[in-house]
């Protein structure tokens, strides 16, 4: 018995493949001009190009949350978005959260709760819940753990994860 | 957001890519030209004189689920929006998108398996395999795969209308009539014509704000697909449903929705154990493979459930 | 005569027989009960860095020249590839190589590591890309390299692959009429016969046999398996590799790429989670390196999720049969435990789903026997506590059943059955406080031993259950050097290969290095992860922490002694003409034990010499596993947990998980607390939701990514409360005793339990899904 792989049939080599081409990046308020093929991803261009490699890849397929990066301030997944076509946004990833020296409060309160443990989906679990702080929809530890719920973490720091986030968002005063 | 493909190296429009780019990755869609539409003045959500509400097709899932009107005229899409996918997924995913979201059959994802649906002719690899979340209404010989989206199903109830423009002008799609049954051409989707671009979703006046549920039944609590779930809008007057609409998700290569049985939810009393003649006319002709066939019963229960919660759910 | 098999059973046996005598630390260690840094909340060493985002990870080390590798996976179980269209991938411009079995530097066949042989580093011996020969759905068939990951996943689909099939077996089910017995179960024979357990069966007053299957799952580290290989020359090889073993990864591309270990250096400086997946190398890493070798430039390859669960192996499937037998007041009469997993046709290995019927409960008579079934899939492997994971569900079920069956509170049941020597060895336990450990988790959970009938608890439309369950993880210990230095400026640091998984070995380690040497936190140092440093094997077996103690200890004692004489050398020193066993390291130096006050700082001895530093190295070697040991030594705990069905859709969920643990002295209640809740939650994971399904047809797995393949999130974690006895072993190094994996052993159980309590049906294959249920 013989059997094919790939059962579909592979697209035209290199016939239409676009050339690489310039692409700027806002990130962390900094400009970073790359060039690079179309259909990178803006977590491959971060990683691989830009060489910001605190934003993770866990699955590259909107499955895991570690690609988690904000953009324009909304928590996004980095691997199921095309780098060229985020050229006007603002995208701040776990590199851009402290100022200097200074942590953000999540980053704090991740290391005070023990809110991780191998770290690799950290940048994802923080840049999330800097989302989700600023969004607004979550009050209670339920709601929290439903909308964290997009980053998965398999050392499973969950329940410490929910109490840093609680701690930074009652020392935020809430909003109305 | 892309158009209705059997083509696989056609052109796709793109606005969130959460669906598109992953099935990219697989290689189960191959376009060689992507058109960027976010820039469309599709991202708004504006009240309709007949009191309806449109959706703009570049919303995102997000901006719509927590929107005020949404909120307030329509919670069961409210609802049913944010028991799919993730934050995140949600932020980046669009309306119009999400009608044109692909099936998640474990096949359909695998180019090393045969799918009719991804390659016509190839077979259908779920019948006689693992076909957990695979369909049992409307199937055929050639393919048993779902549609994936929770959205659809409330949309379905709400009786939404898909506004959509091509190369041949405008026209509107009603939504019972978007999405299609696999048939024998199961790569066909949905009844888009070639190069129609879905430009917003219009939602009637009729919200059920005052008992609607939506129920989800899946493998974990949040952030996976629905083995089984029910839209459920009801009208009532004096303990009396005037009203009814009841959609399915997870079950069929589109949302589930059987007039008839709605028909007779009306002038029942609310008293959902009673409904026995209701839950098996939504579900007749429905038939389990080697591993879903739990689905029937669950499906059962599930309506049941669902017409519990929205009769007890007091806005 | 004996047969060959027996004879390499007792062969083995011996073996561990003569490594009982390096158990460490005979005498009880000191700082068992020391309180200055051991025992406190220190947060992570690495905290900071992994909440920037610049703690990096195995691809994340930027060397010049870098190319990228993709992975082309097998679609059939077994055959030949007939055919192989390359030319399309490798026109695309900017693709390097295709690297496949044609063209693929030569490897010799890996070799696999066991406990024996730990620095085999090699999970399977299937030999990698040297053939057509396919052995399994999924297999590495062929390697894209290019100047971008782009271009590399792009041609990587322009591979076409035609194969000549062969019939594979691939239902356990099917092939259970060809199951064999293995030689060992890890250390052990894989059988036990102690009285006539099936006869005391048959004539006891109460009996529960019953079946149950777990199914397989993958680890799922979230860092997918991923190297960096960089050649310079043709013989020194560079490797940023995701393991929990740099020597076993180093030993084992040595051997298949014909060097020295010197010749190779590994460097891993954090993990992404293992779990088991990482012990040892699978063939992406040898991939990796024969891809540098063949573009001449560094290779970055990172398996996809799905690479993932189709290179590395996951936990076998087990079914297995559970009898016991019981007089009427609850003492067991008989225990019979057998069943099978499976095996490949190079390698087995057998997990130890038998263990804790070998170890938990006392019974005059005890029958257990382990087979294995060949099939053509990737090999199985290790994931968090193999073998006590699926075998203590059986088990625990079966507690539970025969508890109901007897009328009898199960925590009773399991009390009056606790033994007083280890059930199959008759060996004493060095320490055992399993019956405190109930006794303060049953008293937090509030639990009722005169619980309602099942099924009848109901809060709303959820029924309301609740279920126990003993968790239990042997000691093992690793083979460990470490090197010790201690600075003229009065640091101390301790350097090896071991590695941080996230486990928290690196802070343990400074807080113990602290304690052990007198030396404040901030001038004790733990480097690790590179075999540059002294050699550690794999970090595993909840054994890292022990094991490197151990090793510190050892050194610490000779620079102990290399102080000392330091001081003896010196004539203005306090210390001269006092004997060693008169003085310990304290306070920053060294000083007398009769009298505290007198002695000398680190920078007074090393001033006084002239010397920089003085630095020894300690090691420990490789142990068996506890049920060997002269001493029985585990951990061990008492799960009680709250489920809550719906009555009509039959939606499971965790409502509240409180545990208690005698894990021995605990180094840092925050990271144990971290780990064991961790653990718990893989075993909620375990219990309703995680299953790998392949397609029997064809071998193919049908949820190779994290969207089939579901594992818990945020909204499936209940209320924890976990609590730590905290007494130390006294047999252990620090006091210590295993904590990373002994908390998901018996999770499942409890929650099964807890759902029969609610529903009254008892779900005896995993996941407990809603289906199951209806």
């Amino acid at each position: 018995m013989t059997t094919t792989f790939p059962i579909n049939p592979p697209a035209p080599a290199a016939l239409l493949l676009p050339e690489p081409g310039p692409v700027t990046l806002h990130v962390n308020g900094q400009s970073i001009a790359l060039t690079i093929a179309p259909w990178t991803t803006l977590l491959d261009a971060l990683r691989e190009h830009a060489h910001l490699s605190g934003t993770k890849k866990g699955c590259d397929h909107g499955q895991c949350g570690a690609c988690t990066v904000l953009m324009n301030g909304t928590r996004i997944n980095s691997c199921l978005s095309l780098a060229v076509m985020h050229q006007d946004d603002e995208i701040t990833t776990i590199e851009g959260l402290a100022h200097g020296d200074e942590l953000h409060p999540l980053q704090q309160a991740f290391i005070d709760h023990d809110a991780f443990q191998c770290g690799y989906c950290t940048p994802g679990q923080l840049c999330s819940a800097v989302g989700l702080l600023s969004e607004g929809h979550a009050r209670t530890a339920e709601e929290i753990r439903e909308l964290m719920s997009g980053n998965i973490c398999r050392c499973a720091a969950y329940p410490h994860i929910v109490s840093a986030i609680q701690e930074v968002m009652h020392a935020q005063p809430l909003r109305p | 957001m892309l158009t209705e493909a059997t083509d696989p190296i056609a052109t796709r429009f793109i606005a969130g890519g959460t669906n598109l780019l992953d099935l990219m990755k697989q290689q189960v869609e191959q376009p060689a030209k992507l058109v960027d539409i976010n820039r469309l003045p599709l991202s708004a959500i504006t009240e309709l004189p007949n009191g309806g509400l449109r959706l703009g097709a570049l919303v995102t899932n997000a901006d719509t689920a927590y929107h005020p009107l949404v909120q307030g005229r329509y919670p069961l899409l409210a609802q049913t929006i944010l028991a799919g996918a993730s934050p995140q997924l949600r932020n980046k995913a669009t309306n119009g998108g999400n009608l044109m979201q692909r099936t998640r059959c474990y096949y359909f994802y695998d180019v090393a398996t045969p799918c009719n649906k991804r390659m016509p002719g190839s077979g259908c690899g779920a019948l006689g395999g693992y076909n957990r979340v695979c369909g049992i209404l409307g199937t055929s010989e050639s393919c048993i795969a779902t549609h994936p989206s929770d959205m659809c199903v409330a949309l379905a109830a709400l009786e939404a209308v898909v506004q959509v423009s091509g190369p041949h002008g405008e026209r509107t799609i009603p939504m019972a009539d978007f999405h299609r049954l696999p048939g024998n051409e199961p790569h066909r989707d949905n009844t888009l014509l070639p190069g129609e671009l879905i430009t917003a979703i219009d939602l009637p006046a009729q919200g059920f704000a005052q008992h609607y549920t939506y129920l989800k039944l899946r493998d974990r609590t949040s952030y996976a697909f629905a083995l089984v779930s029910v839209a459920v809008g009801l009208e009532l007057t004096d303990g009396l449903i005037t009203q009814a609409r009841l959609a399915l998700g997870g079950v069929a290569h589109k949302p589930w929705r059987r007039p008839a049985a709605e028909a007779m939810l009306v002038g029942q009393p609310a008293e959902p154990e009673t409904y026995r003649a209701v839950v098996q006319s939504l579900l007749a002709g429905s038939r389990g493979y080697d591993h879903n066939a739990f689905k029937i019963e669950l499906a059962e229960r599930a309506i049941v459930q669902a017409l519990s919660q929205a009769l007890n759910r007091s806005a | 005569m004996k047969s060959i098999k027996a004879a390499l059973i007792d062969a083995t046996l011996n073996t561990v027989e003569t490594l009982v005598g390096h158990l460490p630390d005979p005498a009880p260690d000191p700082l068992r009960n020391a309180r200055e840094f051991i025992g406190k909340p220190y947060p992570r060493v690495d905290g900071r860095l992994k909440v920037t985002g610049q703690a990096r990870y195995a691809t994340e080390h930027p060397i010049a020249g870098m190319t990228h590798a993709v992975v082309v996976h097998s679609s059939i179980a077994k055959g030949k590839i007939s055919h192989l269209d390359t030319q399309a991938a490798e026109s695309v411009p900017g693709v390097l190589a295709v690297m496949t079995h044609r063209n693929a530097p030569r490897m010799k066949t890996p070799e696999t590591a066991s406990l024996f042989n730990p620095v085999a580093g090699s999970n399977t011996s299937v030999p990698v890309m040297q053939s057509a020969d396919i052995t399994w759905n999924g297999e590495a068939v062929a390697v894209v390299v290019a100047e971008t990951l782009e271009l590399a996943n792009y041609a990587a689909g322009l591979v076409g692959i035609r194969y000549e099939e062969e019939p594979a077996a691939l239902s356990l089910e099917a092939e259970k009429g060809n199951a064999t017995i293995p030689t060992l179960v890890v250390t052990q024979s894989p059988e036990v016969n102690i009285g006539d357990a099936k006869a005391a069966l048959a004539v006891a007053p109460v009996v529960s046999d019953q079946e149950y299957e777990t199914p397989w799952q993958n680890q799922h580290a979230m860092e997918p398996h991923a190297s960096i290989a960089a050649w310079m020359g043709k013989d020194q090889l560079l490797v940023y590799d995701s393991t929990q073993s740099p020597p076993g990864v180093q030993h084992n591309l040595a051997r298949m790429f014909d060097l020295k270990p010197e010749q190779v250096r590994v460097v891993t400086e954090f993990v992404g989670g293992a779990f088991g997946g990482k012990v040892a190398a699978w063939s992406n890493v040898p991939l990796a390196a024969a891809a540098a070798r063949l573009v001449g430039r560094p290779v970055k390859l990172a398996l996809s999720r799905a690479g993932v669960s189709m290179v590395v192996g996951g936990r076998t499937l087990t079914q297995q049969r559970v009898a016991l037998g019981a007089t009427l007041d609850g003492k067991l009469t008989a225990m019979i435990h057998t069943g099978y997993g499976m095996r490949t046709t190079k390698d087995v290995w057998a997990e130890q789903y038998t263990f804790p019927i070998r170890h938990l409960y006392a019974s005059p008579n005890i029958h257990v026997l382990q087979k294995v079934v060949r099939l053509d899939r990737v090999q199985n492997s290790y994931m968090r506590a193999p073998g006590e994971t699926p075998g203590s569900f059986a088990l625990e079920s079966a507690m539970d059943e025969l508890a109901h069956k007897l009328g009898l509170d199960p925590v009773e049941l399991r009390m009056r059955n606790e033994p007083d020597k280890d059930p199959t060895h008759g060996t004493y336990f060095s320490s055992r406080h399993l019956r405190e450990a109930y006794a303060l988790a049953a008293g937090k959970f509030g639990w009722d031993p005169q619980r309602p009938e099942p099924g009848t608890q109901r809060e709303g439309d959820w029924l309301i259950g609740t279920g126990v369950a003993t968790a239990f993880y042997p000691v093992q210990q690793l083979p460990v050097t470490i090197k010790a230095r201690i600075t003229a400026d009065g640091h101390v640091e301790v350097s090896t290969s071991s590695i941080e998984m996230g486990v928290g070995l690196a802070t343990v380690q400074t807080q113990h290095i602290a304690e052990r040497f007198g030396v404040p936190y901030e001038r004790a140092r733990y480097l690790h992860g590179d075999t540059d440093l002294p050699m550690s094997q794999a970090s595993g077996g909840s054994a890292a922490t022990s094991s490197v103690g151990a090793a510190i200890h050892a050194a610490a004692d000779k620079l102990t002694e290399k102080l000392l004489k330091l001081a003896q050398r010196n004539k203005q020193s306090v210390l001269r003409g006092v004997k060693r066993k008169n003085v310990e390291l304290r306070a920053g130096g060294l000083y007398r034990l009769d009298q505290p006050a007198v002695g000398e700082s680190y920078e007074q001895l090393l001033g006084a010499s002239g010397q920089a530093f003085v630095e020894a190295e300690g090691s420990v070697p490789a142990s068996a596993l506890v049920l060997n040991m002269k001493t029985s030594m585990a951990s061990y705990g008492a799960h009680f947990c709250e489920v809550r069905v719906h009555a009509r859709t039959r939606q499971v969920q965790v409502r509240r998980f409180m545990s208690a643990f005698d894990c021995g002295r605990i180094m840092n209640p925050q990271t144990a607390r971290s780990q064991i809740v961790g653990g718990i939650i893989m075993g909620i994971g375990m219990a309703l939701m995680e299953e790998a399904v392949y397609d029997e047809r064809t071998g193919r797995l049908m949820t190779p990514s994290l969207g089939e393949y579901h594992v818990p999130v945020h909204a499936d974690v209940p209320e924890f409360e976990v609590y730590f006895l905290d007494e130390p072993d006294p047999v252990m190094p620090m006091g210590t005793k295993p904590v990373g994996e002994v908390s998901i052993v018996g999770t499942a159980a409890a929650v099964a339990n807890a759902v029969f309590q609610a529903t009254g049906i008892r779900v005896r294959h995993l996941p407990i899904t809603a289906d199951k249920l209806l």
